[in-house]
């Protein structure tokens, strides 16, 4: 029993991780709190589902596709409704309510379009019946999805750390002027940022939409809420803490649902939040910072 | 004359009534977004407003003046404890420590039996009136422009302008915010409670997140530069929507919409956020 909670955990967990990592990086980058992060999910989910329906395309394409589309109507987005605020040196307050306008009229457009039901992926993509390893019972697409996981924090990791382009976008998320006086094209850093958060937060989507085998227009919600929680206590911008908060909000919520109630499971992330706000505003690794006059 | 009126009031008594409360829920967002703070658990304490108030009529069937007070203290109490610890944050903190109130107590409600669970509470008797809802916005509107002409009103200017600066300058700006954020959540509360005595009924699902957006477009698109701005821009949205039937799926697109056009195209005029002042 506490096994099987375990690995239900790292899967939800490692889920949440990959979509509060995209999260955090918008944030770190371009300091814009971006409600139309959660939209990508859904639009990842149901772009992946219109290729396997229409185009009859396999898991990993549809998944690629899916990932694809999210990440480059992130840049349109982005370039609509972020760029102008950010060349006007709008409050970082103005940004944060454009982009909850922006998601309200995303979601309810895709509400008009594709109807409010729950879609469902074939089956025959989800592979065989579910295995059972020693005490675990395992689903083959929860396996695909650690190890999709896994692969992807270990690329991103990698990208920040020993890329041009991850050290550009490093460079910016510390200072950007100076980044920008260093030769750093802040545009296209901008747009890069845009393309990989909407693609991981799309991934996540297509993960999440699998697993429980859902797709719907309003399925970014729940995720952002979780979100939140996630980027406050790993700290704004902090990939490290999203990852570390990501995997311990799963686990804090498999276990509450499991041995204390399942009502109680949707109460776990704000609870945490507001937690982690009195008790470590500046997140889990983070230092006291502050602008002072 | 006054038979023509009656029959106007009547016909059109929830739309009427709604303006009033809907101007209200601007007042209270006007209440943070002065002082440069979002909060975007408006819909979420206009929610324990209404649930408030309907348990005490209902249950122990309090006089109204009672169940309005109470209405407004119970969320005033839930913002000192989700809005205190964003106080020495900047505005971001309080709007994510606020998004997901709503959605917590939307669950609450639904797997609570006391509180009708997912059926809502219905039958809450009609105590609202026309002159109870409408004298507490004359009210409430004239404390607003009182305060925005005195020392509070610069002070929460300066906040606005540069929080470091008003700091400086000797305001206490943690006791401004937390100030703004109790006052805005009692207001939320009362026009919850108002709003759930003349509706009759209330549900979990009423105070989620597109409500509370939908009170923010209020107040982004009246603009915060004068307590009279959300006030009109609850008064446009809530009767437009009732002119434009044809169009009601688009509803929620529309005032998204709003939201995305008005802060790109007058992110400073119409937010306010600064503000030149003209003359002395």
């Amino acid at each position: 029993m506490l096994a099987q909670q375990l690995f239900n955990a790292l899967v939800l967990g490692s889920v949440h991780a990959l979509f509060a990592l995209g999260f955090t990086l918008t944030f770190g980058v371009l300091r814009v709190i971006n409600l139309l992060y959660g939209f990508y999910v859904a639009a990842g989910a149901f772009a992946a589902l219109v290729a396997v329906q229409s185009l009859g395309l396999g898991l990993w394409a549809a998944g690629a596709f899916g990932v694809v589309v999210a990440g480059l109507v992130a840049v349109v987005c982005d370039f609509l409704v972020l760029t102008p605020l950010r060349r006007a040196k709008a409050p970082e307050l103005s940004s944060l309510i454009v982009t909850l306008g922006g998601v309200l009229l995303m979601n309810s457009l895709m509400q008009i379009v594709f109807g409010a039901e729950v879609r469902r992926f074939p089956a025959r993509l989800l592979g065989q019946d579910a295995v059972t390893i020693g005490p675990l019972v395992v689903a083959p697409i929860q396996l695909v999805i650690i190890a999709t996981v896994f692969v992807l924090v270990a690329l991103l990791f990698w990208f920040m750390e020993r890329t041009r382009l991850g050290t550009a976008i490093r460079a910016v998320a510390e200072r950007p002027d100076t980044a920008a006086l260093m030769g750093v094209n802040v545009g296209l850093v901008v747009a890069g940022v845009s393309f990989l958060s909407a693609a991981l937060s799309a991934t996540a989507g297509i993960l999440i939409g699998l697993n429980f085998n859902a797709v719907h227009p309003y399925m970014g919600e729940p995720m952002m809420l979780r979100g939140f929680a996630i980027i406050i206590i790993g700290g704004l911008g902090d990939i490290r803490g999203a990852l570390v908060a990501g995997l311990a909000l799963g686990f804090l919520e498999v276990m509450t649902a499991g041995y204390v109630s399942s009502n109680l499971k949707e109460a776990v992330a704000f609870t945490a939040l507001i937690l982690g706000l009195w008790l470590r505003p500046n997140g889990l690794f983070g230092r006291a910072s502050g602008k002072r006059a | 004359m006054m038979a023509t009126l009656d029959d106007l009031l009547w016909s059109y008594q929830s739309l009427i009534y709604g303006l009033g409360t809907n101007a209200i829920l601007g007042l209270s967002m006007y209440a943070v977004l002065q002082l440069g703070q979002l909060s975007l658990g408006q819909a979420a304490f206009m929610g324990i407003g209404a649930y408030t108030g309907a348990l005490l009529t209902l249950r122990l069937g309090l006089p109204f003046p009672l169940v309005l007070a109470a209405a407004a203290m119970v969320p005033a109490l839930a913002a000192l404890v989700i809005g205190g610890p964003t106080m020495k944050l900047s505005g971001v903190h309080l709007a994510i420590a606020t998004i997901g109130l709503g959605e917590v107590l939307r669950v609450a409600y639904i797997n609570t039996d006391a509180m009708g669970g997912a059926l809502g509470l219905s039958g809450i008797p009609e105590k609202s009136t026309f002159a109870i809802i409408f004298g507490l916005l004359a009210v409430i509107l004239a404390g607003f422009i009182l305060a925005s002409r005195s020392k509070i009103g610069r002070a929460c200017e300066a906040i606005r302008e540069d929080e470091a600066a008003a700091r400086v300058m000797g305001i206490d700006v943690s006791a401004y915010k937390m100030t703004a954020l109790v006052i805005s959540a009692a207001l939320a509360g009362l026009a919850g409670a108002l709003n759930a005595h003349f509706s009759s009924f209330i549900g979990p699902n009423e105070f989620a997140f597109e409500a509370a957006v939908s009170i923010l477009s209020f107040a982004i698109l009246g603009g915060v530069t004068t307590p009279f701005g959300p006030v009109l821009g609850a008064f446009v949205l809530t009767a437009l929507p009732e002119l434009l039937r044809p169009f009601h799926d688009f509803r929620l697109v529309f005032n998204g919409l709003i939201i995305v056009l008005v802060v790109i195209f007058l992110p400073r005029g119409i937010l306010g956020f600064r503000i030149r002042r003209t003359g002395g």
